[in-house]
């Protein structure tokens, strides 16, 4: 890979791309390459040592034995903490959203160890499974349109001090705590319940990544007809009783 | 023996269950509401709960389960088979409890009961039916937001099976089915390939990665691996035991249904039907409830294609016409679909790269942005008719998920 080119690191696709989890990665590099971007893309399976050289980590969701072994595996390399020391842009979804807090209760039922690169501490549900479209306000300070997603998990994640709130739901679960957040971040670390995937409906949080790792303010427009089109749709789906 | 139909006859109350789902299955015919097997066999099956063993136990019994491929694999290995009986088979394809026993009842003639179950069903229905023989296909990603994780259906597999006294008959190259077959006695590989590998990186056994060097697979950490087949899809040819060859004459296109024809001849086998005429038998398959069909519309040839899940449309990408021939791709996202979506992004639709592209159904935009990310050009289209104006006459290849496969056979007459 060049020095110029934007470095995109999909983290464990071998134990953590269980809900069409490579779209997001596939809507960045489309947004990237669309600016003219030059593009390496890297795909780390679980065997192999994770590059700490990234622009932008993508972490996807999977069943509960990968996420406890994809969190086996992370703290053991310890790439990701010092690609985030770094200043690494890190987005992770549902089962990598969890392994990026402090723990997770893993498939044995036992409180699992995660990255601590977001304050929050996930726990299990016993109610019935958050399954649905979502509808919510992301917090004002990432200056972004509202959030539509497709939730399905039975993890509960809660706050610590430190970490912000990513949005606020208007339908849906999100983390599950009854305040009505949804996902977390710590400054460049973002984590969300909504797979979908999120970014192919939320392509502007394609775009915040972009402007984090670049350290601009704005990209030039591309045409976002059919994500207009489709985040429209959903909405209305979010807003009406099933 | 098991040849000569019913041994021994049903009890009067199986007797009357039998009759008595089949009057509901009439009923439920004249009301228009589908085939009425399924309401047929729930009727039956609350009459005498140990219906659907009573049925069995009078027949040589094949079951046969999968992601993909399993009605076409049932249909299949009921051809070769009636090279030497008459076979009863739920072959419209209701899989579950009530769908089966409906099936049977209709076949008090028969010898053999050659059955497609349901993945969640299999554990269950083996344990009622006692199986000479059971055929594994391949387990994938299916309806995640309603279906039991993956690895954990290979899980209930093991431990249903083990045990089992039936021959297993099972795909060498599908390590989750390598790993729900592996506990039982007596199984007979098959090397029917695997072409989605996304469910399989990780060993069902230890976790541990698995290595893919060239079509063998193996941990590097349990010593889990993929056993020695004696059967094995190469080619245009089935490789039986003693090493002969024998060539597939399918009218099913694609590289799947010649590892369906495989397996299915390494069952047909088991019962003394020797390869060459089980492959013969199976050449007359023209389509399986309405999929791989050629409907004349609106002066077109559409060929209707089913998949289901990222496999499915893998394995139907291989087998389409080169460009420039039309696609139409339709999605839903309805109850018996799965509503979530996600897994259109699993899919490579690059592999469509210079077809002509109409999507519809009920999630098109879905569709739309995945084929934009892509970078694939295509028309949205509200309807099948305004899709089928936009392709020049000749043959259309049309790919659509369950229910919204259901709509265009509805629509398009088949
Ligand atoms: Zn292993």
């Amino acid at each position: 890979m060049s020095d110029s080119s934007l470095r995109l690191v999909w983290v464990y696709p071998d134990l953590l791309s269980t809900y069409g989890d490579q779209g997001n990665a596939l809507v960045v590099e489309r947004r990237a390459r669309q600016r003219g971007l030059d593009v390496a893309r890297v795909d780390v399976r679980s065997d192999q040592p994770l590059p700490t050289s990234g622009d932008i980590y993508l972490i996807g969701g999977g069943e509960d034995r990968p996420q406890r072994l994809a969190a086996e595996r992370l703290r053991r390399d310890g790439g990701l903490s010092r690609a985030v020391s770094n200043g690494a842009i890190v987005f992770s979804v549902c089962a990598g959203y969890q392994i990026l807090g402090h723990e997770f209760i893993n498939d044995l039922g036992e409180r699992e160890p995660g990255l601590g690169l977001l304050d929050v501490v996930s726990t299990r549900g016993e109610g019935e499974r958050c399954v649905g479209d979502v509808l919510a306000d992301i917090d004002s300070r990432l200056g972004l349109p509202p959030l539509t997603g497709f939730e399905n998990h039975q993890g509960i994640t809660h706050l610590g001090p430190t970490a912000r709130p990513f949005a606020k739901v208007r339908f849906g679960n999100g983390n599950g705590t009854g305040d009505g957040f949804e996902g977390a971040y710590n400054d460049t670390v973002f984590g969300t319940y909504m797979h979908g995937p999120v970014l192919a409906r939320n392509p502007l949080i394609a775009d915040l990544l972009l402007k984090l790792a670049l350290d601009v303010n704005a990209l030039p427009p591309v045409d976002d007809r059919w994500y207009e089109a489709l985040r429209e749709e959903r909405i209305s789906a979010a807003t009406q009783p099933a | 023996m098991a040849g000569a139909g019913n041994a021994e006859p049903l009890s009067p109350r199986a007797k009357l269950a039998v009759t008595a789902g089949k009057a509901a299955a009439a009923v439920s015919r004249a009301a228009g509401r589908g085939s009425g097997s399924v309401i047929g066999g729930k009727v039956a099956l609350r009459l005498d709960p140990d219906l659907l063993a009573r049925l069995a136990r009078h027949l040589d019994v094949v079951l046969v389960s999968a992601t993909n491929g399993k009605t076409t694999t049932t249909r299949l290995i009921a051809e070769a088979l009636r090279a030497s009986g008459q076979v009863v088979s739920n072959a419209l394809g209701a899989n579950m409890p009530a769908g089966i026993t409906s099936a049977l009842a209709g076949g008090s003639e028969a010898r053999f009961g050659v059955i497609e179950v349901d993945e969640k069903y299999l554990a269950g229905v083996a344990r009622d039916t006692t199986p000479k023989a059971i055929a594994l296909l391949n387990l994938s990603r299916d309806q995640l937001d309603r279906a039991a994780e993956t690895r954990m259906l290979a899980e209930k597999w093991r431990e249903g099976l083990s045990g089992t006294k039936a021959v297993v008959i099972a795909n060498c190259d599908d390590p989750l089915i390598v790993w729900a077959a592996s506990s039982s006695p007596n199984v007979v590989w098959v090397a029917a390939g695997q072409e989605w590998k996304d469910d399989a990186w990780s060993c069902p056994s230890c976790g541990g990665v698995l290595q893919r060097p060239g079509e063998d697979w193996m941990c590097g950490e349990c010593g889990f691996r993929r056993p020695i087949p004696s059967w094995a899809l190469n080619g245009d040819f089935v490789l039986d035991p003693h090493g002969s060859a024998w060539p597939i004459h399918l009218q099913l296109p694609g590289r799947a249904n010649k590892a369906n024809a495989t397996t299915s001849a390494a069952v047909a086998a088991h019962f003394g039907v020797p390869p060459q005429v089980a492959l013969e038998r199976m050449y007359q398959v023209q389509a399986v409830a309405g999929r791989y069909d050629v409907i004349s519309f609106q002066g077109r040839e559409m060929r209707l294609l089913l998949a289901k899940n990222p496999a499915g449309w893998l394995e139907t990408f291989s087998l389409i016409d080169p460009p420039p021939t039309p696609v139409i791709l339709s999605v839903n996202a309805r109850g018996a679909d799965g509503t979530d979506t996600s897994w259109l992004w699993d899919v490579d639709y690059t592999r469509l790269a210079g077809h002509p592209i109409c999507v519809i159904g009920d999630r098109r935009l879905d569709l739309a942005v995945r084929l934009e990310v892509a970078g694939l050009d295509f028309r949205v289209c509200e309807t099948v008719d305004e899709a089928v104006q936009l392709c020049p006459p000749g043959r259309i290849e049309t790919i659509a998920n369950y229910t919204a496969f259901q709509d265009l056979r509805r629509r398009v007459g088949n």
